[in-house]
């Protein structure tokens, strides 16, 4: 890796004076305001994300419905059955815009509008991104897509309660009027529009910095790998999200305007939905991924002492798990009634993305073996996302058998395969990103003890949480069920007390960040030492407000 | 082949120990075709599919076990022999050319290795047996054929989803007006008030007022189609699980060998009561089969629900699990 030998300008202090409040704040073009813009929507996202699962898993702790009718007696003053009804139907609610939140307002701004705004730019050697009002839109957008989002939970979904309770795959016809026949889900199409259209800026955004903006001497095989996870995300964003864009404009005239693109009783053809929502669905779930991949190899290697492993196949393991993530949606769908020679192509197309993952866990290993390792609060979160993501790598490959996924399909296993690649994988690399870069965009140190005791209440409290879906999904039990046959009832126990695992650990990390805040101690440079030899570390903390007046130059003979 | 004969010992051999360690955990009522507290498994498999699934799971279970472990072994390794304080001074390498093309041949060797069973696996679930062909052959060792159920031909149901119960049309029994017999199975538990009281013999989510009833070892093709959203018939204790979609008529067949209730839940999002719109199927002998037809032509679905009940109570059931 070449970039320990760099020169960097370190002059610009001088002009370092940044714009009032509200300017700074509401009409930023900065890439670091902007970043730090999104990271502070995603936790704000994310704790209502993180009390919808609470919703779900308290509501899961025991047989019958309980809390839920409580809260709709609350709610909407009915009592009884009436409120029975109506738990069910915001039951639905609940899981649907817990997926929308997690997945759209949470894991995608912090991963990439958070970190991938903070750190391309600087770990590219760029004063900024390429286009820095473009940058405000996606991010005003993607509050606005947010508000749209609250708004359509707020009214009605047509289904006895608000919000649409669909399933954040919105399949037709419980998405169409025939399911949801109020406006809640014409807000929801439009909510996701929205960040839909911010999401495609950003991506513009993110390939033309990557592909024009890097550091003199910089060439794509010496750029760093989080620049690079960035630039295969953003290439399966702009060519993911278009195509849910289209299937959310057909839903909506159908909807609206009388077309009966998946109505069936028009010749309509709800499968046709499916076929679309996942073929921008499964590249998404790398666009959740990727960018965590490209922040724990820099973790990996920071603490290990050593370049990364193997840099080059690391980089296009990427680039071939985002082209592979095309070709290979319909494994989503074995279910639907399609042909068998169909099923048996996407089991092989599916089951080859275990290769360059596969290569991404080994290249890991092989990069901290014979290293000299330092276990900071990054790194012991970087190792657990290195074990949790293999668990939940190995289930994927379990559900990509078509003869075993008809009988796991839509069961509790496909929840646990998916949480432990999500919720334990990009969710963990997001923690880890956060810890790694703290003191860097903040400026102040976090307490340590803290950091741990947060990452290891998370662990525990993650796979306790998660585990028993795998037992539960096996023996039978299905997803989006507000109430469960009494044989499930002791691992649905179990999950909901790891949830409440994970929510002393999400309550350290609010203390830890309150602390930090409080305290205000000065943060270094480069705290991490002779092992952080990315750009971003040749800088202050925080960096000035415009860095990289000079470029910096990455000499040409890298150490390999 | 030698993969098949590698499967089956495994089956044999750890099979056993995955069982103990289930009835260990698994309540004194375990019941072989429902949901078993503390289960770490499916449930008993009733058909060759299920037999073949689990077989295959666990085959595959195996394998992501041993890679976890193998993670897991390295990632400690590390940490104990590669920190700070024991390895103070970092190497350099980054390359291994050899390493590396281990690590990206073997992957794909284990997924050929995956992949061979799982494809068989696939086709035989998905690909209608050819009946006549099998009563030809009369091969009785096959395991995956059935002959003699092959000589009585097919039994065509059809399973409608709607919002939220499914309606059965027996295609092949036809009333005096030449139309298939046809009823509506709802759920005896919706989660309010009105619920019938759960018994061993109802259990709750689980059991409809009128059950599908089919007989033990012959040939049954389902067809799964829905009047309103999409919807998804499922049993797992016969492996299969197909989508109800409106204007589709989707099709897929089983053959139970053993007699009892099996229970299945909806399994695609479909409104409010998702949750409580399950499948019970009574599997019965030929004759207990053709009264139950008889009774339900006469249109007394109570009596001839009563008289299923009767002969497959769920304590016989779990007889026939001990047995086995």
């Amino acid at each position: 890796m070449p970039m320990d030998q760099v020169a960097v300008d370190h002059g610009h202090d001088a002009h370092d004076h940044k714009p009032g409040f509200f300017t700074r704040w509401f009409f930023s073009t900065n890439h670091k305001d902007i970043g730090t813009l999104y990271l502070v929507f995603a936790l704000v996202a994310g704790i209502i994300g993180y009390a919808l699962s609470g919703l779900i898993r308290w509501e899961l702790a025991e047989p019958g419905i309980g809390p839920l009718t409580g809260m709709m007696e609350a709610m909407y003053g009915t009592t009884g059955d009436a409120a029975i009804e109506q738990a069910k139907s915001f039951y639905n609610v609940v899981i649907t815009y817990h997926g929308l939140i997690m997945i759209f307002f949470m894991v995608m701004p912090a991963l990439i509008g958070g970190f991938g705004n903070w750190f391309v730019p600087l770990m590219i050697g760029a004063p900024d991104m390429a286009f820095p009002r473009m940058n405000n839109i996606s991010f005003w957008l993607t509050v606005g897509g947010f508000f749209l989002l609250i708004l359509s939970m707020l009214v009605p979904g047509g289904n006895g309660v608000n919000g649409f309770g669909g399933g954040w795959v919105l399949y037709p016809p419980l998405s169409a009027m025939k399911g949801h026949s109020g406006p809640s889900m014409d807000l929801l199409i439009l909510s996701l529009h929205t960040i839909g259209i911010a999401s495609i800026l950003g991506a513009i955004n993110f390939i033309v910095t990557i592909l024009n903006m890097r550091a003199p001497g910089m060439t794509m095989h010496k750029m760093p790998l989080f620049a690079w996870s960035m630039l295969v995300t953003a290439i399966l964003l702009l060519l993911a999200l278009p195509v849910l864009a289209g299937a959310l404009t057909m839903l909506l005239t159908d909807r609206n305007f009388g077309s009966q693109f998946f109505d069936p009783s028009g010749g309509g053809d709800p499968i046709m939905f499916q076929h679309l929502f996942w073929f921008f669905g499964h590249p998404e779930v790398y666009i959740m991924i990727l960018p965590a991949f490209g922040i724990i190899s820099h973790i990996v290697s920071t603490f290990s002492r050593k370049p990364i492993f193997g840099y080059l196949g690391m980089a296009y393991a990427m680039v071939s798990i985002g082209a592979i993530g095309f070709i290979v949606w319909a494994h989503h769908m074995y279910t639907v009634g399609m042909p068998s020679d169909m099923k048996a192509y996407f089991v092989a197309a599916t089951m080859v993305i275990a290769v360059p993952t596969g290569i991404k866990i080994f290249s890991w290993i092989a990069t901290m073996w014979g290293g000299s390792i330092d276990f900071e609060v990054p790194m012991v979160w970087a190792i657990g996302f290195i074990f949790l993501f293999t668990v939940g790598g190995v289930t994927g490959v379990v559900l990509a058998n078509a003869g075993i996924d008809h009988v796991l399909h839509d069961s509790y296993y496909v929840v646990a395969h998916f949480h432990y690649v999500l919720s334990l994988g990009a969710v963990f690399g997001l923690f880890a990103g956060w810890y790694y870069w703290f003191e860097k965009m903040f400026g102040v140190k976090y307490n340590k003890s803290l950091g741990y005791w947060h990452f290891w209440t998370m662990f525990i409290g993650s796979n306790v949480l998660f585990f028993p879906q795998h037992f539960l999904g096996l023996n039978g039990m299905p997803r989006r069920y507000i109430d469960y046959a009494d044989g499930f009832a002791m691992w649905h126990y179990w999950s909901s007390i790891g949830y409440a695992i994970t929510l002393v650990g999400t309550l350290i990390f609010f203390v830890g960040l309150v602390e930090a805040a409080l305290r205000r101690r000065k943060a270094e440079a480069n705290p991490w030492g002779e092992g952080a030899t990315t750009l971003e570390w040749t800088l202050p903390s925080p960096p000035p407000f415009h860095q990289f007046n000079e470029l910096p130059v990455v000499k040409t003979e890298g150490g390999h | 082949m030698y993969l098949w004969l590698l499967q089956n010992r495994m089956e044999c051999s750890l099979r056993y120990l995955l069982a103990f360690i289930t009835a260990v955990l698994s309540s004194a009522a375990a019941f072989a075709a429902e949901p078993t507290p503390g289960a770490l498994g499916f449930q008993e498999p009733a058909t060759r599919i299920m037999e073949r699934v689990d077989g295959f799971h666990f085959f595959v279970l195996i394998i992501i076990t041993l890679i976890s472990i193998f993670v897991l072994a390295l990632l400690l390794w590390i940490i104990v022999r590669y920190n700070k304080r024991r390895n103070p001074v970092p190497r350099k390498f980054s390359h291994n050319t050899l390493v590396e093309v281990v690590w990206t041949v073997v992957p794909v060797i284990i997924l050929v290795i995956i992949a061979a069973p799982s494809f068989s696996n696939l086709f035989y679930q998905e690909n209608e047996p050819d009946l006549e062909a099998i009563a030809e052959s009369g091969d009785l060792d096959d395991p995956n054929v059935f002959v003699e159920a092959a000589e009585q031909g097919w039994i065509t149901i059809k399973a409608q989803g709607n919002q939220w119960n499914w309606t059965y049309f027996y295609k092949d029994v036809l009333d005096d007006g030449g139309f298939p017999l046809e009823f509506v199975s709802n759920p005896l538990h919706v989660g309010t008030s009105i619920d019938a009281p759960v018994t061993p013999d109802r259990p709750r989510l689980l059991a409809v007022d009128y059950p599908m009833v089919i007989p033990v070892n012959r040939y049954i093709r389902y067809e799964t189609a829905a009047s309103d959203v999409i919807h998804s018939w499922t049993v797992p204790a016969f492996g299969v699980k197909t989508d109800a979609v409106p204007g589709r008529l989707n099709s897929g067949w089983f053959l139970v060998t053993k007699e009892g209730t099996f229970y299945g839940q909806c399994s695609e999002l479909c409104g409010k009561n998702h949750a409580y719109m399950p499948i019970e199927v009574r599997v019965v002998s030929q004759e207990a089969y053709d009264r139950w037809v008889e009774i339900m032509l006469s249109g007394d679905f109570d009596a001839a629900t009563e008289f299923v009940q009767t002969i497959t109570p769920a304590d016989e059931s779990v007889r026939l699990a001990m047995a086995e």
